[in-house]
């Protein structure tokens, strides 16, 4: 049976039909979750998709680090499942305390969508196992809130353990501190990043296929922890 | 006593954009001498009549810590009051 992948859908969610597209796409079974409810339904990973949670009218994920779901995320997350927070849910992982530091406003205010350039800097996390270290990749990028700021202690922590998933190359799209675009915890299991893997996973309507990777790595990793 | 006012603030070391915005179109409006602009929130807490002020004071903390500011990147100050503010 191929591995189940939870996404959450909150109100204002906006990419996560995309996100259940990307996981039928990579080989797994997409299992519909629901904001208001704490049930897992026996996933074996969980992606939070990008989007505007309870219309990020507070801060950006603020107000969904306190739904039923992530209460119970949040717990998992801890014990080791697999969770993938896109955009909007990086912003909520960071929120959650799952992932260290803040997004905060782009540092030229615009709102920012285009192709953009990763390299991928870290290929030993759950999502990135399909990657080498240094591979450069094309995904795109979508965000006004999207600069990771964190104070330069936890900022000489993220690189000297290895733990900056993802470099922003060809231009930094919203000033984010050393060209952070994803990072992991200290497991490797919970990573955020804030560009956007499930808009490239066709050629017909993404820049590349790329992103398919971050969504295959997974299903090597959970293959690999249930054999 | 009924009222409590959280204000947000960036932390002095995060840049603030919406700030720097601000103070680069002051010299458009005539205005000098500002060097620097830094923008921030004011929430206000209207408690049930009759709470007490140190119940008050420790829940707007709480609320203030934990959902209107992340002190990740934000301070935040809390005062009571007992009456509205001047806005305008």
């Amino acid at each position: 049976m191929s591995p189940r992948i939870g996404v959450v859908t909150f109100p204002g969610s906006l990419d996560d039909v995309d996100a259940m597209r990307a996981v039928r796409l990579a080989g797994a079974t997409p299992v519909p979750l629901w904001h208001d409810d704490g049930a897992l339904r026996g996933v074996n990973a969980v992606i939070l998709p990008g989007g505007f949670s309870y219309g990020d009218y507070l801060r950006c994920g603020a107000i969904a680090r306190f739904s039923a779901v992530m209460e119970t995320i949040v717990d998992a997350a801890r014990g080791g499942l697999p969770v993938l927070g896109i955009c909007n849910g990086f912003q909520i992982l960071c929120e959650s305390h799952l992932l260290p530091g803040a997004l905060t406003r782009n540092q030229q205010l615009h709102f920012r969508n285009r192709d953009q350039g990763l390299e991928i800097a870290n290929a030993e996390t759950a999502w990135t196992s399909a990657f080498n270290s240094g591979d450069r990749i094309v995904v795109p990028v979508k965000n006004g809130e999207g600069c990771f700021v964190a104070d330069q202690k936890t900022l000489d922590e993220l690189e000297s353990e290895n733990r900056i998933v993802a470099r922003y190359v060809d231009g930094n799209p919203n000033g984010s501190q050393r060209d952070i675009a994803g990072i992991t915890n200290a497991a490797g299991n919970v990573v955020g990043m804030m560009p956007h893997p499930e808009h490239a996973v066709e050629q017909l309507t993404g820049p590349s296929v790329d992103g398919l990777g971050i969504f295959t790595s997974v299903l090597t990793y959970l293959g690999a922890t249930t054999a | 006593m009924t009222r409590v006012v959280v204000d947000v603030m960036l932390k002095p070391e995060i840049l603030d954009p919406q700030g720097e915005a601000v103070v680069n179109a002051l010299p458009r409006l005539g205005a000098s001498g500002v060097s620097s602009v830094r923008i921030g929130k004011r929430i206000e807490l209207e408690f049930a009549e009759g709470t007490d002020e140190s119940a008050m004071q420790e829940q707007a903390t709480n609320i203030a810590d934990k959902l209107l500011a992340n002190p990740v990147i934000e301070d935040f100050t809390i005062r009571l009051t007992d009456q509205a503010e001047p806005t305008g």
